[in-house]
This record gives structure tokens, sequence and C-alpha cells, in this order.
């Protein structure tokens, strides 16, 4: 497997709160590493550590390093624009921009600096194909981006990050506020996805998880119990609280 | 039991009572503006109370050239006053460190506590001379001092409610601009300004009605002279606005006179203006909202 993103005794703290603490592990480059475990496990820190999200937030604390390619993210020489056009990032809530459909998708290239008309709408045909929502929206490219259904701003709000060609998806619980039929497009959508990019996934539930990971890391108050090959942690977790918390136990 | 269900009743309907009342106060102004006020537009030909002479003295209520002076004050002050705001309130939101915009948004809220005949002073004594050296102008109370005066008024209103505005955005907005690969500039002008632009809107409605209703700052600066600004320096010369024309008028008019009425008949169209004003607005807010921009 190569390693995209490594790991390295990172601990991170906002403030006295410890949100991670010494985590080591590798992320696999064209698979889906799934972050899962109780609600303040650290899951979406770890997430916005990767992409520096947080770097605006006061009081914090961090030690240890992130490597993406090998390269330390938060070394002085870093580009954090940069940084984040490569690592795109999909949050829980669909967040449609103001504006239409189209300008959604162009929002990021457009920031980076394309103009060229036909090569934009390459992106947004490309991007929204990508984020299985080419079919149902082709026709009303021009209409305003918050009348789409929850499940559709979500994939809308996929488009928007794949149209920047990211070498990593981080996706924070992309599927929490929608319906059964919406949650399985975008799953079979990372599949196709996988096969191009390095996908870090905090699943809303253990199925979810169970059947979307390649890679698996079982987060708890900020540690890291494990993380294994998906088909090994959900059938034969080395810690008994990974099983605990797989069979339902707690959580 | 029985007693205290009647406190009950009688809290109630003092309650009701009062709120009752204020109502009834505002509507018996707004009454009595119209019966001193609309026999103006019986007694003075419409040629005439909408001409470009406003000369009482000789029967003349042109009213043009005050209605235009005050627009040009107000156009005045909110082309200064907005972007200074908006600006404001950018910085002290979105750039300024936490402790600066404990600092700072109190102090700019108490700027609005300064009285008008102060700033008016102010205008006078200090700001008048300066615009007249710098532009070498006959004199320095003219359309444009009045203007700046007025933006300096409306600016604390404009800062606050959009820094209020901006402060609403969820945070999640600046989050997924970021997270496109957008700088801090592009996130707070592409994402966060756009989806607080209702609140926006409304701060500078707030701020022009506070500047087209002031009277006494405009009155002390602008050098009150009736003419028509339809020239192209009139921004540099002096103007007379409407609230000016009533307070100067108002206390020498005979009462019952045609001039008298034509003092509350400009009254009326002063509110007839600001009320347009006003639905305009909120039908810019209200269509932006249908189309389905954010808030």
């Amino acid at each position: 497997m190569d390693v995209k993103i490594r790991i390295e005794d990172l601990t991170y703290a906002y403030g006295d709160k410890v949100a991670l603490r010494d985590v080591t592990m590798d992320i696999p480059a064209n698979a889906i590493t799934v972050v899962f475990g109780p609600a303040g496990g650290g899951k979406t820190t770890l997430l916005r550590l990767i992409n520096r999200l947080n770097d605006l937030i006061e009081g914090t604390r961090m030690s240890g390093r992130i490597l993406l390619d090998g390269k330390d993210i938060y070394a002085p020489a870093t580009d954090v624009i940069d940084l984040r056009r490569r690592v795109g990032m999909v949050f829980a809530l669909p967040l449609p921009l103001p504006g239409t459909i189209r300008e959604n998708v162009e929002y990021g290239p457009r920031l980076a600096g394309v103009r060229d008309p036909v090569r934009l709408e390459e992106i947004v045909v490309r991007s929204l194909k990508q984020a299985a929502l080419w079919d149902e929206v082709k026709d009303r490219l021009d209409t305003p981006a918050s009348a789409l259904s929850g499940g559709q701003q979500q994939r809308l709000c996929l488009a928007r990050s794949l149209a920047l060609e990211p070498e990593v998806l981080l996706l924070d619980e992309p599927t929490s506020g929608l319906d059964p039929i919406s949650t399985g497009r975008i799953e079979e959508t990372l599949f196709e996805l996988k096969q191009r990019y390095t996908i870090v996934l905090v699943p809303h539930s253990i199925q979810q998880a169970a059947r979307v990971a390649d890679y698996a890391a079982f987060f708890l108050m900020g540690e890291l119990v494990e993380w294994q090959p998906g088909d090994m942690l959900f059938t034969n977790p080395r810690d008994q609280r990974t099983e605990d918390y797989i069979t339902g136990r707690f959580g | 039991m029985r007693s205290k269900h009647w406190i009950e009743f009688a809290i109630e309907s003092l309650i009701r009572v009062l709120g009752l009342s204020s109502i009834g106060f505002v509507l018996l102004i707004f009454l009595f503006l119209l019966k001193e006020g609309l026999p103006a537009f019986f007694e003075v030909a419409p040629e005439n109370l909408f001409g470009v002479r406003w000369y009482p003295t000789f029967g003349l209520f042109g009213t043009l050239p005050l209605i235009l002076g005050s627009l040009l004050v107000t156009a005045t002050a909110i082309a200064i006053a907005l972007p200074l705001g908006v600006a404001t309130a950018v910085f002290v939101r979105e750039v300024a460190p936490g402790w600066a915009r404990e600092v700072l948004k109190p102090m700019i809220e108490v700027l609005a506590g300064i009285p008008s005949v102060v700033l008016g002073f102010f205008g006078m004594t200090v700001l008048a001379p300066l615009v007249r050296v710098t532009l070498n102008a006959p004199t320095g109370l003219t359309a444009f001092t009045g203007g700046l005066i007025l933006a300096y008024m409306a600016l604390p209103t404009i800062i606050s409610v959009a820094e209020d505005a901006l402060d609403a955005v969820p945070k999640s907005y600046r989050d997924a601009g970021l997270a496109m690969g957008a700088t801090q500039w592009q996130t707070i002008w592409r994402v966060v300004v756009p989806a607080a632009r209702s609140g926006i809107l409304t701060a500078v409605m707030l701020g022009m009605g506070r500047a087209i209703g002031e009277t006494m700052a405009v009155m002390m600066v602008t050098g009150n002279a009736a003419r028509m600004p339809t020239t192209l320096d009139s921004l540099f010369r002096p103007v007379r606005t409407m609230t000016a024309t009533i307070a100067a008028e108002m206390g020498e008019v005979a009462r019952g006179s045609t001039h008298y009425h034509v003092l509350f008949g400009i009254g009326i169209l002063l509110f007839v203006i600001t009320f347009l004003l006003n639905l305009v607005a909120a039908g810019a807010i209200f269509k932006k909202r249908r189309r389905g921009g954010l808030r």
C-alpha cells in the first residue's frame, strides 16, 4: 500500500481540552479510510487538521506531524491555500454557497484562476458527473443551488470539492442528514472516486463504516484505539473496546 | 382564588391599555400631520408647490430644491458611509483579534450617542473651514460638508448592524470557503458578505433613515440656501434640506397660514419619501430571498 498521509505522534488541544492524544497512523492512497467512534473522539478535529482548517482558531496547541506525500503540512514553507486545493473537504451539513448550481461548482476553480469558459464548462460537467448529480441537474444549471433537495445539495458540495481535482477528499459525516437512497448514491460515488482519490470518511453509523471501509481507525476520547484493514477490524478487532463498540455494548 | 383572577385581569387590562395607547399616540400624530399638512396641497397650486423657487414671503412655495437638497445630502452621506461602514464591520468581525473586537464594538456604539448639535458644532468650526480651504470654495457650508457629518452620524448604526449580520453567518460558511482553497479575504468577500447581504442592506437603510431625518447638524453645516442643486458643482455649494426648512421657519410662521400648512406638507413629503425608500429596500431584500439567496 502507498501511504498518502502519515500522522506521527499527533497531540492537539483546544485550551485545556485535549482532543487528540498521541495519534500515529497511515492513510493509504486510493482507498477509503474510515475514521469512526463515539462523539467527542476527535474525528472531526483530525480531519480539520489535515487541511489546516483550525489555523484561525485561537488558543490551541499542537505537537507531532502530519505528512502529505512525505512533506510536513505544518512546515513554515507550506502554502496553505495550495494545500487546501489538494485536500478537499465536505462537511456534515450540505451548504450551497449563494448563487446557482453552476456558480457553486465553478467557485473553487475560479478562485484558483481558471477563467476560460470552455475549461470551466468541462469542469462543471465532469464534477457533477463524478458526484452522480449530473443527470438530475443538467437542465437547470443556472437555477439557485438552494432549491435542490438535501441529498442533491450534499452531492453538489461533493462536486464543488471535486471541481478542484484534489488528491485527498475529507468527508465529515457527509450522509448524516440524508435518506437511505441518497446515502446509497453517495456511497456508490465514493467507490468510484477511490480509484483516483484518497478518501478519509467519518461515517454516520457503524454500519456505514463497515460497508465502505478499506481501512478503519477507531477513535475513543481522543485516543486512536486501533487501525487496520476494514475487514479485519470489523470481524476480528484486536482491542476489547473496539469489539464492545462495534457490537453495540456502548456508544 | 377569586382575587387572584381579578388581579390577573387588572394587569392584563393595564398592559392592553398601555399598548393600545402608544399605537394611538402614533396614529394621532400622523392624523395631526395630515390635518395640518394636507390643506397645503389645496391652497397652493401644484406647479407652485413643486416649482423651483422657495420664497415663502412672496407666496412662492417651490419644494423641489428642498427635496433635491435632502436627497443630495443623504446620497452623499450614504456614498461615504456605506463602503466605510461595511469595511469597518468586516474588519471588526472578521479580521480584528478577539480582544480588539470586544473593545471596538462598544466604542463604536457609544459614538451613536453623541448629540447631533455637538456634531453640527464640530462641523461648523472644524469641518467647514477645512472644506473651504481644501476646495478653495467661497464657503465651507456645503452639501458635501452636510454629507460628511451625516455619514459620520450614520456610521455607528451601519457598523453595528452590519457587524451583527456578519456575526450571524454560520461558521460553517467560512469553513466551506476556506476548504475550497479561498484565501481569508476571498472567503469574506465572496461567501460571508453575500450571505449577510440582507442584514447589511438593513444596516444601510437604518443609517439612511437616520441621515434623511436628521435636522440640527445638517442645518448648521449646509448653508441653507434654497437653490436648485442641478449644476455639477452643486455638491460643493450650499443647499437647504426639507428638515432644515421646517426647523428654521416653523418658529416664525403664523399659525394657520398657507406657509404654516406648506411646512407641514413638507413633513408629509418627507414621510412619504422615507416610506418609499424603505419599501424599495424591503422589496429588494424580499426579491433576493425568493430568488434563493442565502437569507
